[in-house]
């Protein structure tokens, strides 16, 4: 493994560390590693890094490490970890502010999650719900997993859970604004 | 005119780090009635006293300021400075400028102005000081102890050796406390039964000491060396005048209920003993489960015993009694997990045991004679895990805190466990080993020789399958998720105050922490007195501590009452309430506001505008005044003055800041 | 907590498709015991997980936006919902909003409406569950599960965070099973009841998904699950739509097979109500439920338990 050396650690990287857990409302000082949130994390199999290891690399200042790892991308924010941890530490939310700072600098390192989410959140601003159907399709085009669940699709349909009937709102230009207006903030709330 | 002497602290580099120490003895020369204004490195030490000695008698001084720590710290100190000198004790004010100013500012120039400030207000203050003299206050040289615990005996045995009588109030039917439910006792592993019982009997054998069991304190009025405490003893419905403590009775009474000294594990009937070695060595009816007393049906133990001592209508005994000092040794229990750890079953799983359970499991006098067998089947356990800090430095479900004693007591049960189950497996789920102590850290590497495991880790969840307790934890150290699948769970809890520790801590005037543990008057200094004069602190109603720090400490409190007890009197504090007789109106509003009970009204009959009038006026008892000073605020014609803190002199310090 | 049985309803975006079952036996349910739905007009998209992934705000303004139009079609409704996704993005929202009037303002603004956030959020498994619905689920009985042994299956979205959910137990909860011994099954305890199964990553990573979904399955069937009852579409639809998959999975590892259909709780109550199988969109499952379902109301043996299960349903 390689050595880590801590004074190569910019300002840079502790102001972002900073910015960072003051989106989550999270203090990684507060967390003392005792690993009680990785311990029942359901996703941590999946994971480069631990939630806790996650939170050690902003609590450093490791930041370009910590928005490259893959973990806040397999995160599923279930809130065990924040649930369970002792020193009220919000891991979901760090794992979530990770996220988001990742995807503002074009960062990401799991494709699929990226594609899927952005292609929900471009199908609630069309339409202003979310088409299963179109969603799984348009997914399966863009990621390159053609045949994913395919074999359910017929199920699906014959069961009356999917169609070609295209769910909407009434009011689309308002659910349309909203969410450029939302998004259009940068990520700052107030 | 008077002529105030001004001494400045450089404590160090602790106020002159912060405050510009020179600066403000400049400052404070130029203040009306200053004739001398200085500076010293270390005020309290004795090159510092003699200083202002000398400077008393060079400048003439008649009154003193000291700008240095909290008068909790010294204020005593330089009073005692000043009884050898020609200056009443009671003629010095200290302006804080430790603790109110450079401990909680970071540089000079917040520091220094702060500190100037503050020394002109002792200025202004001290220039209406006037000479206070005390009175003397009788002794009466009986203790009381609360608690018959491992420290409240060892307290009573110190202080009865001392040649005191020594009264212990203890709430459940025996003495012994926690430390006689213990098996072993780290690290020298000596039997806790062993060792314990002994001073149990030698506190029951001592001519000097008696024993109220199944008692409670109600009341306690009074004060240092004066103390008016009412004992309320529950009725035992056995005489135990004539008890030969035969025990015959407990073998025949039909009525079974969970043992709380057994922890649950085992049975125990509604007349018992908690134990074989209790002392007093008979036995009490549990009135909420004996047959007879619930609907008159059974009473066979009238039958069956032999010296006709079991008195059905016997009743509560209380008693008031006075006490020169008293010693609070309540103990501790264990957190209620089971109301805070659904991640560990909540309790729904049997073999998930607290270490309290673990130490009546492995003891030769426990419920399964000291095999080793988990409860739910009674099969000897292969794999344990234990778990560490539960309930403890966990703020968001329950204390912050460490508590002290699991990091060991975890040890010993691993050591216990890998000692009496062959080919056995134990995992220990530990955040950070903890072993200060004599003998400890080579107690924990002991352990891990026997085959203990630890995991740094907290377990995040212990799910029940096929009978197997499956515990997910994450190896911190590995970085990756550990399971261990084990046949029972030992958890580690936290020590937490006891029931009764709000409760006394408030009859008696003591202050508690955010967690509720009694206070003591200075962490470093004043470890087991109170802020309560004659009141006194043993063992772990204090903090968690182990059995050395208990009895420790519980020695260390009978040497404070010993003290206490070689004097026939005691001096009053002289900074108490008095009434102006002549503005006194008699309405009761400090009667009524009067925490310690000191003030009475009084008929008086006395010429006024020549006419002989008689009415009531308020009366302070020097004896009971605690100097809190809120009977000032409460009168409202403005006839009750706390001395050394009179009106006038507050306001002189008010005016004083705001004249800046 | 209103004390009427009458909510403003956001059905959310599964409720005719993949949530078609649950929507069905909810409404039954609703309807037998007399709770009124009334849906929100124009609601949209709650934006899950999604939303909260991409940005905070929107993650705020989607499920604002519904809440301030139920308001302004009746302000003295709460919001009832099925899908235990929206509850939280519902639920979340109001919590920020309720923070402090700061936050209220800025939700406005960003929704472009007026929002007072004084109508609270409930989830039909907490609704359900209020006393006067238990009693009145009772009354509307005409048979029972005789003692079906079922593994209450609640996840995350219910329950965590508990400040922002203020519902039941986060690591025990228990309403769910009340509601199955009310009707007479056998709730039984197991581990999984509110761990994750693996919902939000169905699509983007089946793969892990199935490792969660396959451990809920595992401890189910330790603990002797006959049927796994769940209050949520996301979660019904990852555990029923790929138990075969993982038993195909399993079959090839030399693991013994799972056979423990789910079932919303909604379509249980609705059954032991009269609710026919079609009724009730329990024809509509991945994994057949019906057999099971049928032996559970049928009293399947002569035993105690069954006469048990009679006196629940008297």
């Amino acid at each position: 493994m390689d050595t880590t050396n801590l004074s190569n650690v910019t300002n840079a990287e502790l102001e972002a560390a900073d910015r960072i857990g003051k989106e989550a409302g999270v203090r990684f000082d507060d967390c003392y590693q005792c690993g009680k949130c990785s311990a029942g994390c359901p996703m941590a199999h999946a994971m480069d890094y631990v939630p806790r290891q996650v939170i050690r690399l902003l609590q450093l200042g490791i930041v370009d490490e910590a928005l490259n790892a893959k973990s806040p991308w397999i995160c599923a924010h279930c809130m065990v970890c924040s649930a369970r941890c002792p020193q009220g530490v919000d891991i979901t939310a760090t794992m979530l502010s990770v996220r988001r700072e990742a995807k503002r600098r074009g960062l990401r390192p799991d494709k699929e999650a990226d594609i899927f989410d952005d292609i929900f959140i471009g199908n609630v601003r069309s339409f202003g719900k979310s088409n299963e159907a179109i969603l799984a399709a348009k997914y399966n085009l863009l990621s390159g997993h053609l045949m994913q669940d395919m074999l359910n699709a017929p199920k699906m349909a014959a069961r009356g859970m999917i169609g070609p009937k295209i769910h909407s709102v009434k009011d689309k230009e308002a659910v349309k604004k909203l969410v450029d207006k939302a998004l259009s903030k940068g990520g700052e709330q107030k | 005119m008077s002529r105030v002497g001004v001494f400045v602290c450089h404590c160090g580099s602790n106020i002159a780090g912060t405050v510009d120490v020179e600066h403000v003895a400049e400052e404070a020369a130029k203040l009306p009635n200053v004739a001398y204004a200085t500076t010293n490195k270390y005020m309290c030490s004795d090159p510092g006293q003699q200083a202002v000695r000398e400077a008393i008698i060079e400048h003439n001084l008649d009154r003193i300021v000291i700008a240095s720590c909290s008068p909790r710290m010294h204020e005593a100190t330089f009073r005692k400075m000043l009884a050898g000198t020609d200056i009443n004790p009671y003629m010095l004010e200290i302006a804080n400028v430790r603790e109110q100013c450079s401990w909680v500012h970071k540089d000079k120039d917040v520091g220094t102005p702060k500190a100037i400030d503050l020394v002109k207000m002792a200025v202004a203050k001290v220039n209406y000081d006037a000479p206070l003299t005390t009175t003397t206050i009788p002794v009466n040289k009986r203790a009381l102890i609360i608690g018959g615990g491992i420290a409240g005996m060892q307290a009573a045995l110190d202080i009865a050796d001392a040649g005191y009588p020594v009264t212990i109030v203890e709430k459940e039917s025996s003495l012994g406390g926690r430390m006689v439910m213990l098996d072993k006792t780290f690290p020298t592993m000596d039997c806790s039964a062993c060792i314990c019982t002994p001073k149990m009997t030698d506190v029951g054998a001592h001519p000097n000491i008696t024993i109220k069991t199944l008692a409670e304190v109600e009341s306690v009025g009074g004060y240092i060396g004066n103390f008016e405490v009412t004992v309320r003893e529950k009725a035992k419905y056995v005489d135990y005048d004539t008890c030969t403590g035969c025990s015959l009775c407990e073998t025949k009474c039909p009525s079974k209920v969970d043992s709380e000294f057994d922890q649950g594990l085992a049975k125990r009937r509604a007349i018992y003993r908690p134990f074989a070695q209790a002392v007093p060595a008979k036995p009490t009816i549990d009135a909420k489960n004996c047959r007879k007393l619930i609907d008159g049906k059974c009473g066979v133990c009238e039958k069956v015993c032999p010296v006709g001592s079991i008195k059905f209508d016997d009743e509560d005994k209380v008693t008031t009694e006075v006490y020169g000092a008293i010693i609070v040794a309540i103990g501790y229990q264990l957190i209620d997990w089971t109301k805070i750890y659904g991640e560990y079953g909540g309790g729904r799983f049997k073999d998930v045991i607290s270490g309290l359970q673990f130490e009546r499991l492995v003891n030769a006098s426990g419920p399964t004679e000291g095999h080793i067998l988990r409860p739910s089947d009674n099969t000897e356990p292969k794999t344990v895990v234990i778990v560490k800090c539960v309930g403890s430095r966990d703020p968001e479900k329950a204390k912050s805190y460490c508590s002290r004693a699991c990091c060991m007591y975890a040890a010993k049960h691993a050591h216990q466990y890998l000692d009496k189950v062959k080919d056995a497996r134990c995992y220990i789920f530990y955040m950070d080993i903890r072993t200060p102590g004599k003998g400890y850290d080579e107690f924990y590497m002991n352990t891990q020789h026997d085959g203990a495991r630890y995991i740094r880790g907290r377990v995040s969840k212990i799910i029940n399958q096929n009978g197997k307790l499956i515990c997910k934890g994450e190896d911190t150290l590995l970085g990756s998720q550990v399971t261990v699948e084990a046949d029972m769970v030992v958890l580690e809890t936290a020590m937490v105050p006891a029931d009764e520790a709000n409760q006394i801590g408030s009859m008696l005037g003591i202050t508690r922490d955010k967690d509720l543990w009694l206070s003591e008057a200075h962490p470093k200094l004043r470890p087991v007195e109170t802020n309560s004069g004659g009141i006194y602190l043993a063992g772990t109603c204090q903090g968690p501590k182990d059995i050395p720090d208990s009895v420790a400490q519980a020695s260390a409190a009978a040497m404070k009452v010993a003290i206490l007890f070689s004097k026939d009197e005691l001096e009053s504090n002289a900074m108490i309430a008095n009434s102006n007789k002549n503005l006194c109106n008699g309405c009761g509003a400090c009667v009524a506001i009067c925490p310690y009970g000191a003030i009475t009204l009084e008929e008086i009959t006395a010429r006024e505008n020549s006419v002989m009038v008689t009415r009531e006026i308020s009366k302070v008892n020097p004896g009971l005044c605690q100097g809190c000073g809120a009977c000032t605020v409460a009168c409202r014609p403005g006839a009750m003055d706390l001395r050394g803190f009179t009106d006038e002199q507050i306001m002189r310090e008010v005016a004083a800041l705001c004249q800046w | 907590m209103s004390s009427t049985n009458r909510f403003a309803y956001f059905p959310g975006c599964s409720a005719d498709s993949t949530g078609i079952s649950f929507t069905k036996s909810a409404e039954f349910v609703c309807k037998r015991i007399g709770i009124e739905l009334v849906e929100i007009p124009d609601w949209c998209c709650c934006g899950t997980s999604a939303a909260l992934v991409t940005d905070k705000n929107l993650a705020v303004a989607l499920p604002a936006r519904s809440l301030a139009l139920a308001e302004k079609m009746d302000a003295d409704l709460d919001v009832a919902t099925g899908c235990a996704g929206c509850f939280n993005s519902l639920k979340s929202a109001r919590h920020f909003a309720k923070q402090s009037e700061d936050n209220r303002a800025y939700v406005e603004d960003l929704i472009d409406m007026p929002y007072s956030a004084s109508n609270d959020v409930f989830s039909f498994l907490e609704i359900m569950h209020r006393p006067e619905n238990q009693e009145l689920i009772k009354n509307n009985m005409v048979t029972t599960l005789h003692g079906l042994k079922v593994a209450s299956y609640y996840g995350c979205a219910l329950v965590r965070p508990s400040k922002v959910c203020e519902f039941d137990d986060t690591e025990d909860p228990r309403s769910m099973d009340e509601l199955i011994e009310l009707v007479g099954g056998e709730a039984i305890d197991w581990g999984y009841k509110v761990e994750c199964c693996g919902g939000s990553h169905n699509i983007s990573d089946p793969k892990a998904a199935k490792k969660l979904t396959e451990r809920i399955y595992e401890d189910a069937m330790i603990n002797g699950a006959e049927a796994i009852a769940v209050a949520c579409p996301l979660c019904f639809l990852n555990l029923d739509m790929r138990e075969k998959e993982l038993n195909a999975i399993r079959e090839a590892e030399g693991k013994s097979l799972f056979n423990i259909p789910t079932y919303y709780f909604t379509e249980l109550l609705g059954m032991t109500m009269g609710g026919s199988f079609k009724e009730l969109g329990i024809d509509k499952h991945f994994w057949p439920a019906e057999d099971i379902a049928k032996q559970a109301l049928s009293a399947r043996t002569q035993s105690d338990d069954t006469a048990e299960a009679k006196e629940v349903a008297k």
